[in-house]
């Protein structure tokens, strides 16, 4: 197999590839938020139940969450999970993580406002709601760019995951070509995709941080 | 007509007790100002008036509309929905400003008028404009706030108060986390609301100003009103020992 037939083949997973990294980000944001609020609860048993699931998905590697929603439903209900719901079982399984690991980067970049801007809301009259979602979050969201940055450079990488459960997205294809032809090439395909897809991401990203630069 | 009155206000925090028994009445274009040292409870006067805290007792009363009323020593608090149209009687001007630093000076000034008091594009900008030319930031109103140094700073949260059209404000020192050379220029944008007629309660460490500028002055130390009355009487000839010993560090 030539160099160009390995990549030309590796690139058709690269769609699939594409798909948990989005899908993931689209869920596991605005999951994320809830879970921050969650945790950050006045009501102590949602706060502690909450903080408990955070530590959990935080504190036990994602390839045995991966695992766990793929074959746990066969465990508990002899259910098989069949072959078009492999991206589901992946996409909640990698939206559950990034949610928890998002969840604590929203809480403390919601912690780190200072108390004075909540203050000079309530005595303008915005209510809670408008107070959060045009005095805070936005400031939040320029706290914690940062933050996000890494966890989404991590996804690109951690979507390699997938092959846990046989996912054919680029690196499963790769790996499966690497053991037929004997050869180490697609793994170095794989690591310069990956390194591509992130110098994407870090372009992405400080873009973003720029946009957002026009205050301090 | 009485705009504010705050009858028999107590807190405590943890246990302490941080305000006892403080009354206040604040007529129409009144100017009063309260003294004391630090940790003497004025803040949170302020903080309950502007009901930022919540007292422990005591009533409040904002044109003769209840905000919180005593029920045998325990305070109880107006409605949600009351308290909102409460709040828009009164402004607050913080020490530190907190501007919000997202919003340009015009953004500061102008989304609550339109956003809480559902007022009028065009009116809320023209208002917003003119105060800006009063505070003599009439070309700063793209400006974000971190561009601005802290008088200026002051001045927009001046005019992000007033451009609610408050019947009152407070100031909780005003000009502390400004640098000396800028005081002044604080001290003169209330010196003139002050000759407008507008109604203001002050707290302040410039005994000069809080002589010249106001009505009534109050003494504060260890959470009472240890001594009130015309600002000359107080500030130049005080009474009580506590008051003496106060103002000695200021001459
Ligand atoms: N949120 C709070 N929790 C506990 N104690 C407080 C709080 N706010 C103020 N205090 C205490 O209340 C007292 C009065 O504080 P403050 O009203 O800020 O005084 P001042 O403004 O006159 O300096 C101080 O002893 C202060 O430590
Ligand atoms: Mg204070």
């Amino acid at each position: 197999m030539t160099l160009t037939a390995m990549i030309a083949k590796m690139s058709e997973g690269l769609g699939r590839t594409c798909a948990i990294f989005f899908l993931t980000l689209l869920f596991s944001l605005p999951l994320g938020l809830l879970v921050a609020l969650m945790r950050m609860s006045k009501n102590k048993v949602l706060s502690s139940v909450t903080s408990a699931c955070i530590s959990v998905l935080r504190g036990t590697p994602l390839m045995l969450q991966l695992i766990a929603v793929a074959y746990g439903p066969f465990y508990l209900f002899g259910y098989t999970l069949l072959v078009k719901e492999k991206l589901l079982a992946i996409i909640i399984a990698f939206s559950l993580n990034y949610a928890a690991y998002f969840a604590e980067i929203y809480r403390g970049g919601i912690e780190s406002m200072p108390v004075g801007q909540y203050e000079a809301a309530h005595v303008l009259g915005y209510s809670k709601h408008q107070t959060f979602m045009r005095i805070i979050m936005p400031q939040v969201v320029k706290r914690i760019l940062p933050s996000v940055t890494n966890e989404v450079i991590t996804l690109v990488k951690d979507t390699s995951l997938a092959f846990t459960l046989a996912y054919m997205e680029m690196f499963s294809i790769g790996k499966q070509i690497a053991n037929s032809q004997s050869s180490f090439l697609p793994f170095v395909i794989a690591g310069v995709f990956y390194y591509v897809m992130n110098m994407i991401v870090a372009f992405v990203m400080s873009r973003c941080e720029k946009a957002l630069s026009y205050y301090r | 007509m009485n705009i504010l009155k705050i009858a028999h206000c107590r807190k405590q925090f943890d246990g302490k007790e941080v305000l006892s028994d403080i009354s206040l009445t604040v007529d129409e274009g009144q100017v009063v100002s309260i003294i004391g040292p630090s940790g003497s409870g004025k803040s949170t006067l302020l903080r309950c008036a502007t009901l930022l805290e919540t007292m422990d007792g005591g009533a409040l009363r904002y044109l003769g509309k209840s905000a919180v009323r005593d029920e045998n020593g325990r305070a109880v608090y107006a409605s949600h929905a009351e308290l909102k149209e409460i709040r828009t009687c009164f402004g607050l001007v913080f020490q530190n400003f907190n501007l919000f630093p997202h919003y340009s000076v015009l953004k500061n000034i102008t989304e609550a008028p339109m956003l809480i008091q559902k007022r009028n594009k065009a009116e809320v900008y023209e208002t917003a404009r003119d105060l800006l030319k009063k505070m003599g930031l009439a070309d700063r109103e793209d400006a974000y706030p971190y561009q601005l140094s802290g008088g200026q700073q002051q001045r927009v949260s001046i005019a992000r108060a007033l451009a609610m059209k408050p019947k009152m404000l407070f100031f909780d020192e005003p000009t502390s986390a400004l640098d000396p050379e800028l005081t002044g220029e604080i001290l003169k944008v209330i010196r003139d609301l002050a000759a407008e007629h507008m109604t203001m309660v002050i707290v302040t460490h410039e005994m000069a100003f809080a002589r010249d500028v106001s009505d009534h002055v109050l003494f504060m130390d260890g959470g009472v009103i240890v001594e009130q009355g015309n600002p000359e009487d107080i500030i130049n000839n005080p009474s009580q020992e506590r008051t003496i010993q106060f103002l000695s560090r200021f001459n």
